[in-house]
């Protein structure tokens, strides 16, 4: 019975997560060309809603994430590349409206900081680990020159 | 010395600990302007129903003013109205609105039952001009200075508090800096 119930929870969660998350794109705002569809859900999903924050303008159904799901449609429809509708929202909001901080002065120690600690935390460990190993062989040595005492 | 070492991760966790709470102390919605300093967008905006005028940025030529995110939805704005009905009537500054998003007559019915403190109203029913404003919710005020330039950006309503401490010396400071130039 347990059995069953872990397979039927294991297999409803994989159903889950292969679901496509939830978009808040509405019909009417959908380009007809799916080329250019599927660049503008790309590009949404790479932009934060400015008034929910924590969600981007492909998730959120707050009208001003309507209004920048329909800006970037306009702007692709029209022959903008990625980068030139990043960096007209860019102007306006600031790099904040970029889910993905991009790397520069100030975001360098933000990007730096996760190498910085894994080198850190990695020597930090071997110096332990070869202290340990030098005093267990110093350990042994001394046991080996008691035996030889006897 | 060799000791020393064990006490880096407690000063590690009080450095970030530190750093954490100074975050926790600021509002995430308070998202800082880009446009500081920048040239006011153009735009040109028609009339909301039933008034003659609208709202174009070269309206503001030579002024220094205040523009106002507005709309009948808007919950704060309705508390922020009688400070912008005074500041009209007792100071010497140019306030303009821009009526963001609202439905056909919701911003003239807004201003009929509320008074109107705008000398131009402009109507941004697709929310296009906000956008370029880099406008996240209203209400917002953007101070603008003689040379057509954004100079401050009032997030939320504007309080007697704000008005007399930070919006009123500053526009003071805008005009003095205005009449220079023009000397």
């Amino acid at each position: 019975m347990t059995k069953f119930l872990a397979v039927l929870t294991l297999t409803l969660g994989a159903a889950l997560a292969a679901l496509p998350p939830a978009a808040a794109v509405e019909p009417d705002e959908e380009l007809s060309n799916p080329a250019l569809e599927a660049r503008a859900r790309d590009i949404s999903r790479q932009l934060r809603c400015v008034v929910c924050q924590s969600q981007s303008i492909d998730d959120s159904n707050a009208p001003l994430a309507k209004d920048m799901r329909i800006l970037v449609r306009e702007r692709l429809t029209a022959g903008d590349s990625d980068e030139e509708i990043y960096a007209y929202l860019v102007d306006r909001y600031g790099d904040y409206v970029l889910l993905n901080p991009p790397v520069q002065s100030n975001t360098i120690v933000l990007w730096a900081a996760p190498l910085l600690i894994f080198l850190v935390a990695g020597a930090s460990a071997f110096f332990y680990l070869a202290r340990m190993r030098r005093d267990a062989r110093a350990a042994a040595a001394l046991t080996g020159n008691d035996e030889a005492a006897h | 010395m060799s000791r020393l070492i064990f006490l880096a991760p407690l000063v590690l966790f009080i450095v970030l600990g530190g750093y954490f709470a100074i975050g926790l102390t600021r509002d995430p919605a308070r998202i800082p302007s880009v446009l500081i300093e920048k040239p006011l967008p153009e735009f040109d905006l028609p009339p909301i129903e039933g008034f003659e005028k609208g709202f174009a940025s070269s309206d503001l030529k030579g002024e220094v003013a205040l523009i106002n995110v507005f709309a009948s939805w808007c919950v704060a704005c309705g508390i922020e109205h009688p400070m912008l009905m005074e500041i009209a009537a007792k100071e010497d500054v140019l306030i303009a609105g821009l009526d963001w998003k609202d439905p056909k007559g919701g911003g003239a019915r807004w201003l009929a039952k509320n008074g109107n403190p705008y000398a131009f109203v402009g109507d941004d029913a697709q929310g296009r001009t906000a956008i370029d404003l880099g406008v996240t919710g209203a209400p917002e005020t953007f101070v603008v200075d003689h040379a057509g330039r954004i100079r401050y950006k009032q997030i939320g309503p504007i309080t007697p508090q704000i008005w007399r401490d930070t919006l009123k010396p500053l526009v003071e400071q805008l005009k003095s800096e205005g009449e220079a130039a023009r000397d």
